[in-house]
């Protein structure tokens, strides 16, 4: 009767345990919406309303040269009005409103209405016909750096800008012309940054967090230790529950590049089975980075928490949102100790800038490399669990 | 050949000894009874008997496998039920006992077939659709006793079986464990309810890892250490049994006094009568409505051997 078991087959179990998980997540209706409807919803946040690029920040103005002229005000000199309009065009700026005080104006800055207030002094002609220096004052609201950064820079062109123009003879061209060029994302779009590093991130959520659930609810319950009773082997125990939670992450990872191709636009220029190659290389550390959790939890908060500590330096080092390359050594450094940073990688490197196996062999060794050395460590741990 | 035996099992966790020394033998289709405290190391002896732990030494020989050479042999032949009756809650009745068939690796045919006994002599079978976590305790032992005997195992390890179970329940329980045994199945069950350990034919007792009785029920109740030489028991029906228990001790010939319920279990030392004590209870002010002669039960068999070896390890004459 049993004589296909004596062979000692250690993947004992694995097809009844397998049945069984995939009765687990079909019934498991929070474990699906974990799996797919969060991930459509984090990346239509992510493609619509997060905009990295600062654009349209609103500016208050404060023209004094044009008081004298008119009570409204929005009559500034020419001169004033021509280096206004040059704010206005720049994409960065919106002028939403002409104030008539220094009180006024700082006071749209203090309510947060204004991010940016432009004061044009009363001898802004005056200093410019004189062939002197005429000031501009630019006051920009710190509390938000990427917003602040960027306006800096833009009015400091600006003024650069409109200084050369004054300078050199009309027809003629700067000595030196810098024409930057942005590759792989020529438009700077954010779903292109986003979705690659977005996929990373989402897929640890299914494989780490679903598989080391999926373990100590079965030790609470006590059917854990049932299972060592039976013939279940630990081996077919442990891909019993990989295996399905693996498909599971397939499944969403397709569902995450349709999404990224033909809803949000962004092109795969690398080859896309070398991406699924390398992704479930990835996979393959976080299952076993969950079975590491799930031996040593033992409760589905403790395991919760436990996963908490790998996502989020994930989330904050991975250089998912900030880029590592800036970051203070120690937290560089860190960053390497994380699967996701090599993922990270490899999604932007396959999707954006076209990269092969030639140039992320690398990245594709250390995860190998990682996800075999936390399996053992798994592997001996639920050992130890059995006893 | 026996079903079970333990020769000498020892297990040790670092510096503790949690099993020392454990020797005894079960026949097939014997009812043994595994009583101790909680942490005596009851669950321990279960784990090295179905091959997941390891014996630090000793032998465990199982329907004829050993335990240490083939353990895998071992969990094909055993069937294992533990108080937490390990059902999956989300899984029907059916998906239960189809994943349990599985596991042990039932053909198809003898699976379906199997399921189909199992719900039927458990009369599950209307209830096969229902969700597991659904069930009311009485039907989820029953169920995981089913799914735990699915691939026909002739030793079956039943770990608390009854904790929390209503006693219908629990009555009906044990019927099937007697009809089972009847047909040579062996069950060895551990327990913590006196009534069930007076129905097993066979039954030891551990104690701080150590085994201090081994026997039927009779034979236990005979044992010196419970019927002290020179000592008799009484059961003395009484009013207000609280009082007349605290004068009652007073009395010189007195060894020990509990009560039980609505009378008082005295232990006297047996050159007293019968009339010689109603005499004396009277004298502390004890009227005694009525007196009669008693044989020890199981729980005094078990309280007495616990004091007794409680002394021993506190004086550290082990």
């Amino acid at each position: 009767m049993f004589k296909m078991f004596k062979a000692g087959n250690p993947f004992r179990g694995f097809r009844a345990i397998f049945y069984k998980e995939a009765l687990h997540l079909r019934r498991d209706s929070m474990a699906i919406m974990f799996a797919l409807a969060i991930p459509i919803l984090e990346m239509i946040i992510l493609g619509y309303a997060i905009d990295t690029n600062v654009r349209q920040v609103k500016t208050a103005v404060y023209d004094q040269t044009g008081i004298m002229e008119s009570g409204n005000g929005t009559q500034g000199s020419q001169q004033s009005r021509a280096l206004l309009d040059r704010f206005r065009n720049s994409d960065t700026f919106r002028i939403y409103r002409y104030v008539h005080s220094d009180a006024e104006l700082t006071q749209e800055m203090v309510a947060g209405r204004a991010k940016v207030g432009v004061k044009v002094p009363y001898d802004f002609d005056r200093d410019l016909l004189r062939g002197g220096s005429a000031q501009v004052m630019v006051m920009v609201d710190g509390s938000d750096s990427s917003v602040a950064g960027q306006s800096m820079n833009v009015a400091q062109a600006i003024g650069l800008d409109e200084s050369l123009r004054r300078m050199l003879p009309p027809g003629s061209r700067p000595p030196i012309d810098v024409r930057p060029k942005v590759m792989f994302n020529p438009d700077s779009r954010s779903p292109n940054f986003f979705l690659p590093g977005l996929m990373t991130v989402l897929l640890l959520f299914v494989t780490t967090m679903l598989t080391a659930f999926s373990i100590v609810r079965e030790k609470e319950r006590g059917t854990l230790e049932q299972l060592f009773v039976t013939p279940v082997r630990p081996l077919g125990l442990m891909m019993g529950k990989i295996v399905p939670y693996f498909v599971v992450a397939l499944v969403e990872m397709s569902t995450i590049l349709i999404f990224m191709r033909y809803v949000f636009s962004v092109p795969i220029h690398g080859s896309i089975i070398l991406l699924f190659a390398l992704a479930t290389l990835y996979m393959f550390v976080q299952l076993a980075l969950g079975m590491l959790i799930s031996s040593k939890a033992n409760s589905q908060n403790d395991a919760m928490q436990r996963a908490m500590g790998i996502m989020l330096p994930t989330i904050f080092l991975s250089g998912y949102i900030f880029p590592r390359d800036t970051m203070p050594l120690i937290f560089y450094l860190m960053s390497f100790c994380l699967p996701a940073t090599y993922m990270m990688d490899i999604a932007r490197g396959i999707i954006l800038r076209g990269a092969g196996l030639a140039e992320l062999w690398l990245n594709a060794l250390v995860l190998l490399i990682m996800g075999l050395g936390v399996l053992m460590l798994a592997a001996k741990n639920f050992r130890k669990m059995i006893v | 050949m026996p079903a079970i035996l333990a020769e000498n099992l020892v297990r040790k966790f670092g510096d503790v000894t949690a099993v020392d020394g454990v020797s005894f033998r079960v026949e097939p289709g014997e009812v043994f009874g595994f009583l101790g405290p909680n942490g005596s190391g009851k669950t321990t002896v279960i784990k090295m008997l179905s091959g997941i732990l390891p014996l630090t030494s000793g032998r465990g020989v199982v329907d004829g496998i050993d335990v240490t050479e083939n353990p895998d042999e071992v969990k094909l032949r055993i069937g294992y039920m533990s108080q937490k009756f390990s059902l999956y809650d989300d899984l029907t009745v059916l998906e239960n006992l189809r994943f349990y068939a599985q596991v042990y690796g039932l053909k198809d045919a003898e699976a379906q077939k199997k399921i189909e006994e199992t719900m039927q002599r458990n009369a599950i079978e209307p209830y096969k659709d229902r969700f597991a976590g659904k069930l009311s305790g009485g039907w989820k032992q029953r169920l995981a006793l089913g799914c735990a005997m699915l691939h026909s195992p002739k030793i079956v390890y039943l770990d608390e079986p009854t904790a929390g179970i209503d006693p219908v329940a629990r009555r009906k329980l044990w019927d099937l464990l007697f009809d089972l045994s009847g047909q040579g199945i062996t069950f060895f069950v551990t327990t913590h309810y006196m009534d069930e350990a007076e129905r097993c034919s066979h039954l030891a007792y551990i104690y701080y890892g150590k085994l201090i009785a081994d026997g039927t029920p009779d034979t236990l109740r005979e044992l010196p250490d419970v019927q002290q030489p020179g000592t008799q028991r009484f059961e003395i029906a009484t009013k207000d049994v609280t009082a007349a228990l605290r004068r009652a001790r007073k009395l010189p010939f007195m060894r020990s006094a509990t009560i039980f319920g609505r009378s008082i279990h005295a232990l006297v030392d047996d050159k007293i009568t019968q009339p010689e004590l109603e005499r004396e209870l009277e004298s502390v002010g004890v009227h005694a409505e009525e007196i009669r002669p008693l044989m020890p039960d199981l729980e005094d068999v078990f309280v007495e051997l616990t004091y007794k070896h409680q002394a021993e390890r506190e004086t550290g004459h082990v």
